[in-house]
Formats: C-alpha cells, sequence, structure tokens
C-alpha cells in the first residue's frame, strides 16, 4: 500500500492539520503525530495520517532536474525515433 | 521487479512498459496487501461480523474472499460491517457505539501499520479490537531475490513504504544478496529515472542501493513511526496468500497490548496458511510476479473487474484488476 499524497499543511490544531492537495481537494483532520510538520511544509498523507515530510529542497531539485530532461528532449527527439523506426523493421 | 500496486498502476496507466528497450521487462512483485491477506482471516472477519461484531475497514479488503462470502457478501446476508478511511474513524465509531463490538480489520505494509499502533498506544475504546494483517515487505524482496524462478536482477523500492522504514530496513537484504536498488516515487518520471538509475547499475557491474525518491526517502526514515509500530508489535513470521509463509514478515500485538487483539478476544485460532482460490485460478502466479495477467486462463474471461474471481482482480493494488481497468490484454514480456 503505497498510495499516499502530497498536500501542504494550510492549518495546524494540536495534532491534526488542514491539507489542501491542490485542485479544491482539502482534508481537515490528517493526523500529523507521526511527523514534525510546520506551516507550510509539504506532507504525505496514506489513510488519513501523515506519514513523512516532504523535503522541499530535495523536490525543488528534482522539479529542476525534470525540467532539463524534458528541454533536452527536442534535439534528441528526431535521433530517438529514427532509431525507433529501425528497430521496427 | 518493484513491490508496489501503486508502481504498477503508475506503470500501467502511463504505458511506460511500450517505453523501454526491448530488453528491458518490470514485472510487478508481490506489492498488493489486500491479495496477500490470508483466506482465514478474511473467513474470520466474515464470521464475526455475522455474529454481531462491527467489523470496519478499507474499501479494497471487503470484496476479497477467503474461502467463502466475502465482507461485502456477508452484509446482505446480514453481517454488520463498513468501510472507513482510516483507522481513527474505527476509533471514532467504535467510541460511538459503546455497546457492540467494533473489529478493525488491519490490512497493509509498513505504510499502513504505524497509524493503527499510533492509537493502540493512545488507549482505543474498550469495545474496539484489531485483527491485524500487517506484512513487512523487506523480507518478502529478500524471498523474491533468491527465487531462481523469477530471475530479478534488481529492484524498484516500493517509496512510500521507504518513507517509513527509510532505506537502512533494506540494507541487511542488499547486503545479502547484492541485487541493485532504486527507492523509487510514484510520478511516471520517477519511474523512468529509477529504471534508467537501475539500467545505469547493471552496466557499471556495481550493485547500489540509490535514492531516487529524494524528496521523501532517507535513509533512517520516519523514527516516530518506526518506535510506534515497535513498542505495538513482535515481528513474526507472515503467510503472503498464495506466495509462502515468509521469516519475520507479519506484526503480531504484543502481549502487553492483548486487550486489543481480536484474535485474543475472540479467541481466533491460528490456521495453516493456505491459499483458497478458485480451481484454475493462477492468483498466486501474478502476485509473486511470475507471470502476467493475461497468462492465467481466467483473465478478462470468467474473471473480471465487475465479476472477480480472485484478489488481484478485486483489489485497486492487484495487478490483475490495474490491467483489466487500462484494457490491456497481452503479455509484456521481454522482447528478446
Amino acid at each position: 500500500m503505497c498510495l499516499a499524497y502530497p498536500g501542504k499543511v494550510v492549518e495546524l490544531n494540536g495534532d491534526f492539520a488542514r491539507v489542501d492537495f491542490g485542485a479544491g481537494t482539502i482534508r481537515e483532520d490528517v493526523n500529523t503525530s507521526l511527523v514534525q510538520a510546520k506551516m507550510g511544509d509539504y506532507v504525505l498523507v496514506h489513510a488519513g495520517y501523515a506519514i513523512q515530510v516532504v523535503d522541499e529542497t530535495a523536490a525543488r531539485e528534482t522539479l529542476r532536474y525534470w525540467k532539463e530532461i524534458l528541454a533536452a528532449m527536442p534535439e534528441d527527439r528526431a535521433a530517438y525515433e529514427s532509431q525507433l523506426k529501425g528497430g521496427l523493421s | 521487479m518493484h513491490v508496489c500496486g501503486s508502481h504498477e498502476w503508475t506503470i500501467t496507466h502511463f504505458g511506460i512498459r511500450t517505453l523501454l528497450p526491448e530488453n528491458v521487462e518490470v514485472r510487478a512483485g508481490p506489492g498488493c496487501p489486500v491479495c496477500v491477506t490470508p483466506a482465514a482471516d478474511i473467513d474470520a472477519a466474515v464470521r464475526l461480523s455475522m455474529e454481531g461484531k462491527t467489523i470496519l475497514t478499507y474499501g479494497d479488503m471487503s470484496r476479497a474472499k477467503g474461502s467463502g462470502m466475502s465482507l461485502f457478501e456477508a452484509k446482505a446476508a446480514g453481517g454488520d460491517f463498513r468501510v472507513v478511511y482510516s483507522v481513527h474513524d474505527a476509533v471514532t465509531m467504535a467510541a460511538e457505539n459503546p455497546g457492540r463490538e467494533h473489529v478493525f480489520f488491519a490490512v497493509g505494509f509498513e505504510t499502513t501499520a504505524p497509524p493503527t499502533a499510533y492509537e493502540i498506544l493512545r488507549g482505543p475504546p474498550r469495545n474496539l479490537t484489531f485483527l491485524t494483517a500487517y506484512r513487512y515487505v523487506p523480507p518478502a524482496v529478500e524471498a523474491v531475490s533468491q527465487s531462481p524462478d523469477l530471475a530479478v536482477s534488481g529492484f524498484l523500492n516500493a517509496g512510500h513504504a521507504s518513507t517509513v522504514t527509510g532505506m537502512k530496513a533494506y540494507e541487511p537484504c542488499f547486503n545479502k544478496t547484492k541485487k541493485p536498488m532504486v527507492f523509487a516515487g510514484f510520478e511516471p518520471v520517477d519511474v523512468l529515472i529509477s529504471v534508467a538509475m537501475l539500467l545505469r547499475q547493471f552496466v557499471s557491474g556495481e550493485p547500489k542501493m540509490e535514492n531516487e525518491y529524494t524528496r521523501a526517502v532517507t535513509w533512517e526514515g520516519n523514527t516516530r513511526a518506526q518506535a510506534a509500530m515497535d513498542k505495538v508489535f513482535d515481528r513474526v513470521d507472515g503467510y503472503w496468500r498464495g506466495v509462502a509463509t515468509i521469516p519475520l514478515s507479519g506484526f503480531k500485538i504484543r502481549t502487553e497490548f492483548t486487550d486489543f487483539d481480536a484474535r485474543t478476544r475472540f479467541g481466533l485460532r491460528e490456521t495453516p496458511g493456505s491459499e483458497q482460490f478458485v480451481p484454475e485460478a493462477r492468483c498466486g502466479d501474478v502476485i509473486i510476479g511470475k507471470i502476467d495477467p493475461p497468462e492465467c486462463p481466467l483473465y478478462m474471461k470468467g474473471c473480471t473487474p465487475n465479476s472477480p474471481k480472485g484478489p488481484t482482480m478485486v483489489s485497486a493494488e492487484g495487478t490483475c484488476k490495474i490491467w483489466a481497468d487500462h484494457k490491456v490484454l497481452a503479455s509484456m514480456r521481454c522482447r528478446v
């Protein structure tokens, strides 16, 4: 069971938090006892409990890396596609 | 091989296998907790629901059958069962209905066990007990890596389970088997990068434990969650339905919390593991990753998402259900 979703802590109430998952999805009663979450942190929520705080630095770095990969693609794409065509014969 | 239904979902949904080189195959290993929950435990939950106890569990679990009815079918026959989203709901419901015995059927991996441990430590209402069938993944990875049948070259490790246990939980297995391991996230790009990282390890000939999911997985993991689990659960041998009994892969409630253990309260006897799948079904082979769903004679013939014949077609994390929902009808083996 790895179904966990990242959401932003927008309110803290003792052991519980209001978490915003984006696109209008908000959960009022996420239990945060298993993590140390601050306002504005992103947490991974699994079955109503936050199981980990998302490392924002690592997340930004990952997103930057993905952007680089995707930006590099157009030049590689032609080469890749001609390779594919060769392979399908 | 990966060991997580959520990875199988990402891989199938985004057509990742169609993007891989011809000689690379990603297989779905035992990553579906509902699928590996012993039939005997399902039967026990059904029996308790027919005997006036209120059984509480996650939606998926309610449709899986043991040797007889599922909880969902038991409800139609007068049994009492309700779906809950979280163990906290179970605590609230029991507290609001003090006159009735409630049993939380606790199914899942190490991602799901900590909240239950936390609720047991908090002291749940006296009318709530826990029927725990949790399984621990690292020993299963070790068992699978030693299977000559499966010939696994490397592992995509379960990202979210690993946020709890930390990478360290896999160190013993890695040291023993030296199989390449990458801890992988769940976005499609996470999976593609993780596969690339594994391929690089194969090419270099130097197996490592690498982390692709740096934004969520650390070496230590969530120590609070680990402490809660250690306080509440003993690790014991666990039977994985259709697979085998894997050493130290099960969680049993410790004796000091026996008051909250449904097995003690209701005198549930330990029965030897037996899979109880319908004749001809190859659920066990799908669960372990030996075959693809289309290689089972029942897949999309007698067994469909609307008329499932086994847990792999019932659960949202079952390989058969994921493939069937995406209308995958052919095997996706290596093409060389």
